[in-house]
């Protein structure tokens, strides 16, 4: 089937079969970030915007996306390069697989709540999986990101 | 792997009923569920194009399409503030936002899945589900039914006069329930919908009026024990059956006294 989809700013026109997922359509095209980590539809490693809202890309049928507005991490980087230092900063992560998903949906978090509490933050990223880490140290990080961003307002 | 050959975007609510006639035919909500199934499916019926994804309130119900995703029965403030929060609470653990915003209340209800968070607290409340072929017809009686090739459009909820609570135990938050629990007065009736048991939920009602005198420590615990002894529970790799019968009680308890406390 034909689809045109428009991927991180650019129109992509494909010829795609019926049962392939948007994640191995994203791959094909070149982002890389998205990968499939749990088969399960459970960890949030293939977390992508599609119109604006945060879905797991592998179980979204490419074929339902078509005509639709989708936006990865490579599509991101200004608006993650704003807060994955101070994650780092607090050694957060350590094989760093699960990061990608992580991010977007950090994203989709302080686009939709700009100033969430520690509860809210956990259960907004609780469907991202990382076998590493505790997440204390990721809560640290954002809330390290959000003091900063609010000292600099003032 | 789930296996698709063909995939259409159906245009009408009868050529999604014409498609699905066929048994290698499937409607797809979120394709949360129907993802892990390794099926192989001939035609693949989207229901995306037919405006199904929003919630109609009026004074005296709401209309839910069969499209709208978790997330959005979740962030809904109406259907929130007429259920004291409790849809709410019954979706906040199902896995993470990025799920909930693919999971369909359609797929939910339709999959009459036994550990179904939705099923259960639409069952303590006064609702319907709307089959294009077979009309409108309550919840309760559809949870019974078994599948059949109908397409479920919409649910229906009556802005019946509500006081509701709802409770699951989950082993770990997010993962599936290991029994779910919610406890209503629908238009002067009390009733307790109890899901996971493992099996799809149920509803007891209180047709001897054990709380028709007012909800004390006492009648809530009258109350509970009834349910407990009334629901069929079994055992699976969650818990056992005497546990969850034991759960039933407890959560029925709690929650009957949480309503008590919104009369």
């Amino acid at each position: 089937m034909e689809v045109k989809i428009n991927v991180n700013g650019r129109v992509i026109t494909d010829s795609v079969d019926a049962d392939m997922l948007l994640l191995d359509f994203l791959r094909k095209h070149g982002c890389y970030s998205v990968k499939c980590g749990c088969e399960t539809t459970n960890c949030g490693l293939c977390t992508v915007f599609m119109d604006d809202i945060p879905v797991l890309s592998c179980s979204v049928l490419t074929v339902r996306a078509n005509g639709h507005k989708i936006v990865t991490l490579e599509g991101l980087q200004d608006e993650a390069k704003e807060f994955i230092g101070f994650i780092a900063d607090q050694g957060a992560e350590q094989c760093g697989f699960c990061n990608p998903g992580f991010i977007v949906n950090t994203i989709a978090l302080l686009r939709e709540n700009p100033n969430p509490t520690d509860d809210e933050i956990r259960a907004y990223l609780v469907g991202n999986l990382c076998r590493c880490s505790g997440y204390n140290g990721q809560l640290r990080g954002i809330r390290a990101f959000l003091d900063y961003r609010d000292s600099r307002k003032e | 792997m789930l296996t698709i050959k063909n995939y259409v975007r159906a245009q009408s609510l009868d050529e999604a009923y014409e498609l699905n006639q066929k048994k290698t035919a499937c409607i797809m909500g979120g394709m949360m569920w129907l993802r892990m199934t390794g099926r192989t499916i001939m035609t693949m019926i989207d229901l995306c194009d037919l405006g199904l994804n929003k919630i109609d309130e009026t004074e005296t119900e709401f209309s839910i399409g069969a499209m709208v995703t978790l997330r959005q029965l979740e962030t809904h403030p109406g259907l929130n503030a007429y259920t004291n929060n409790c849809v709410k609470k019954a979706v906040q653990d199902i896995v993470g936002v990025q799920f909930r915003n693919g999971a369909t209340v359609g797929g939910s209800i339709y999959g009459r899945f036994g550990f179904s968070d939705v099923v259960t607290v639409f069952q303590a409340m006064d609702t319907y589900v709307e089959l294009h072929k077979g009309g409108i017809i309550p919840l309760a009686q559809f949870a019974k039914m078994k599948y059949d090739s109908d397409v479920l459009v919409r649910i229906i909820v009556k802005k019946q006069p509500l006081a509701i609570s709802y409770q699951a135990m989950r082993i770990q938050r997010t993962d599936f329930p290991v029994l779910a629990c919610a406890v209503s007065k629908v238009d002067g009736e009390y009733r307790a919908a109890i899901g996971a048991r493992p099996g799809v939920a149920v509803v007891v009602k209180d047709t001897e009026g054990i709380l028709t005198g007012g909800i004390t420590p006492e009648t809530a615990e009258k109350f509970a024990v009834a349910v407990a002894a009334a629901v069929k529970t079994d055992s699976n790799s969650r818990g056992s059956a005497q546990y969850r019968t034991h759960l039933a009680k407890v959560l029925t308890q709690r929650g009957t006294m949480e309503i008590g406390g919104q009369l």
